[in-house]
């Protein structure tokens, strides 16, 4: 009788079926919905009222604009913080890290009630400085993952290298133009991919800031709310199309680099 | 005309935590020189190059070069260019500009570095690299792109970091010799560092042995080995034979049982070590020789046999010879006036602070240890734990009182238990001296212990150290 043996295919099954359930099968009813209207039939309706429309295009490059801003903004302060804990003979670095880190371990929904209490102290009214405060609270929440790849990076920084630049004549801000900063690209690109697309969809924040203005996510809610599925899907299939390009842009050219990327996540 | 020196080393000292990795390093380099630093690993030649090249910061003492003090200098300011041990070459670049990389920074015009980089990669043999990704390089030409890199700074100083270390045997002759004729042609200085003998005894004009921080010994290939400065340098450079011995007349030293005429004007009953080249000892017939023995062992080695005989007194020497004698032969052995090289002895007494206990041991070097308090006074007896009573009748409470102790090398044994009170340490070095082993036993609290034993210990083997109690000699500070 032939023993029955586990390969390599079978444990591979449970899997598969995740994916098709959880990935590939939305992704499929998305699509369907994305080209068909009430009825049913196939319709590029959908497609031409979103680029028609001054409101949804206007959404979209608010929303945009945003990501851009708090990725820039996280970058900016992430750099820095990721360079020190990373390349100084701090003896307590791990722990400045964990406390970085630590936010995330909070409740998401909680976090962000506790710093619209804060800025309410601050501002009085928050309708006042809604792009602001945008800004702010996702930069909150999205640090972390900004910081971790940089970090790591940084860390596999060989010191050597760094010496050798000096060596031949660089000065500090040479040395970190020239060296540091071209070697620690793949956790710029990482900390980038990892903050910008969720940046570009996330609208809890601003819901939760009682912000007036919409950005994609709010968009796409909002068609739902109202089963509005076909618009919404239509919008959603968009954003997907706009993620895409901005992952082939910054990690296309790189494949190799991958594990140098977010590897302590 | 009196060449100038292009590097000075002053008073150099160096303390990484409390620890001295560095010490009363003093160097003159003249230019054109090609100067290396050789020991064992830990010894501070590294540190001492890094200095150099102004990485690190000497605690004390300056760095000259040209005259002027270079100490505090960072490494970007100075005329000085390094090839790292692991090359250290730029992922992200490709050849050429790694090779650039000094040259960019300069500013200098695109042609002149076009035509600088295209000239050094032929001095290294690697003509038509320039594109080429550093990552599908090899070992062996990525330490040629390393050297490049750095030599066409034109560097006053080019300083190599053991550079040969992560190559093949073959490769590594090979690239000894490139080197040597690299740097003639050149003639930039070059400071060396390397852990192997061979390689420092091939390539330099001057050889600096350094062991623990401080220099053993300068000189050209031929004084360092044929005149060894101690049983340190003697050992580590080449094969050799070290016994203990004293003098017998200023001109003559007795060792191995006999004495035997030297070079060397040193006074009559000093104690001394004495080295023996194994090429040096000339096999006769029993009757001839100066000393006798019995071959143990003759080993083939190709050129020559490699014969150990045993003397009556139980010291080893080992012989290098091109006549095949039998093990278990007796056979005599001479020894010209000229091959003796005789050396000041080592640490003949551990010499150590101490304080007594309330429990009437002597603490010192983090072990605590049952020793004779009567010491401290002369004709006074013991009549409690931390007490002595004097000859006068009075009674001294010896607790916390501050001691000299003195241990001889040869009252301290070894062991791998440990035990509470005793000091514990790593072996840091060890030389075999004809018949036993001379070992340095460095403790946590950062004294050393020389001792001698008959047994084959390893380097870095962590002991406890055991002493008779009559062994130990206190003194009243």
């Amino acid at each position: 009788m032939k023993r029955f043996r586990f390969s390599r295919k079978q444990l591979c099954i449970p899997y598969a079926l995740f994916l098709i359930c959880f990935v590939v099968l939305p992704l499929a009813v998305i699509v369907y919905y994305a080209f068909t209207d009430g009825s049913g039939r196939f319709t590029l309706e959908n497609l031409l009222s979103f680029f028609t429309n001054g409101n949804t295009i206007g959404t979209l490059c608010y929303s945009a604009v945003i990501a851009v801003v708090v990725t820039a903004v996280c970058l900016l302060i992430a750099y820095p913080v990721a360079y020190i804990l990373a390349r100084s003979s701090l003896k307590r670095a791990p722990v400045l890290l964990m406390l970085f880190i630590l936010p995330m371990w909070i409740n998401f929904t909680l976090r962000i009630t506790a710093l619209k209490e804060i800025l309410t102290v601050l501002e009085g009214n928050l309708s006042l400085h809604p792009f602001l405060n945008t800004v702010i609270g996702m930069t909150y929440d999205y640090l972390p993952f900004m910081i971790l790849p940089l970090y790591t990076t940084l860390l596999q920084l060989d010191e050597s290298l760094l010496e050798a630049a000096k060596d031949l004549g660089a000065d500090p801000g040479a040395v970190f133009f020239r060296v540091t900063l071209p070697l620690s690209m793949p956790g710029i690109v990482s900390g980038i991919t990892m903050t910008f697309l969720p940046a570009m969809t996330n609208y809890v924040i601003l819901d939760m800031m009682y912000n007036s203005t919409y950005i994609m996510g709010s968009l796409i809610g909002s068609y739902f709310n109202i089963y509005d599925w076909h618009n919404g899907s239509m919008i959603s299939l968009i954003l997907f199309a706009v993620i895409c390009i901005v992952s082939l842009l910054t990690g296309g050219e790189d494949q190799d680099d991958a594990k140098n990327r977010g590897a302590i996540l | 005309m009196e060449e100038k020196n292009i590097i000075e080393l002053r008073n150099i000292k160096k303390v990484f935590d409390d620890t001295v990795v560095v010490e009363d390093f003093n160097l003159e380099v003249k230019k054109g020189e090609f100067v290396t630093f050789l020991g064992p690993s830990g010894c501070g030649k590294t540190t001492t190059l890094r200095m150099i090249a102004g990485f690190e910061f000497p605690t004390e003492g300056e760095i000259l070069l040209n005259g002027e003090d270079i100490s505090h200098l960072p490494p970007n300011l100075r005329p000085i260019n390094t090839v790292f041990q692991r090359y250290a070459l730029f992922p992200h670049m490709n050849v050429y500009d790694n090779v650039a990389f000094g040259l960019n920074l300069k500013h200098l015009p695109k042609s002149v570095i076009n035509e600088k980089v295209k000239n050094v990669l032929e001095v290294v043999d690697l003509e038509g690299f320039e594109k080429r990704q550093i990552s599908t390089l090899s070992g062996g030409q990525q330490q040629r792109i390393a050297i490049a890199r750095a030599i066409v700074n034109e560097p006053d100083i080019l300083l190599l970091d053991e550079p040969l270390g992560a190559l093949d045997l073959k490769m590594r002759k090979e690239m000894q010799l490139e080197l040597k004729s690299m740097h003639e042609r050149l003639g930039i200085t070059f400071i060396y560092v390397t852990h192997d003998q061979e390689e420092a005894l091939t390539m330099s004009d001057k050889v600096v042995v350094m062991s623990d921080g401080m220099i053993q010994q300068i000189g050209t290939p031929e004084e360092i080995y044929n005149e060894p400065k101690n049983a340190f340098v003697a050992d580590f450079i080449g094969e050799s034979n070290i016994f203990e011995g004293k003098m017998a007349a200023s001109m003559t030293v007795s060792f191995c049982g006999a004495e035997f005429p030297c070079v060397d004007n040193v006074p009559k009953d000093t104690r001394v070590d004495v080295v023996v080249r194994p090429e040096d000892v000339v096999i006769t017939r029993p009757v001839d020789g100066q000393i006798r023995g019995v071959v143990d062992s003759a080993v083939f080695k190709g050129m020559y046999y490699e014969i150990t005989a045993i003397l009556p007194d139980e010291n080893e020497v080992v012989i290098q010879t091109t006549r095949n004698v039998r093990p278990g032969e007796e056979i005599g052995m001479r020894i010209g006036p000229d091959e003796i090289h005789v050396m000041p002895a080592g640490v003949l007494m551990n010499v150590f602070d101490g304080t007594i206990t309330k429990e009437g041991r002597a603490a010192f070097a983090g072990g605590e240890y049952e020793c004779d308090l009567t010491q401290l006074f002369d004709g006074s007896v013991q009549n409690g734990p931390c007490s002595v009573v004097t000859e006068g009748g009075e009674e001294i409470n010896l607790e916390g009182i501050e001691v000299t102790v003195e241990v001889s090398v040869k009252a301290v044994s070894m062991s791998d238990e440990q035990r509470d009170y005793r000091a514990d340490g790593n072996i840091i070095s060890f030389i075999y001296k004809g018949n036993h082993y001379n070992y340095t036993v460095r403790t946590a609290t950062e004294e050393d212990f020389v001792l001698d034993e008959d047994d084959l210990w390893n380097e870095g083997d962590h002991v406890s150290l055991m002493i008779p109690k009559e062994q130990i000699i206190l003194k009243r500070k």
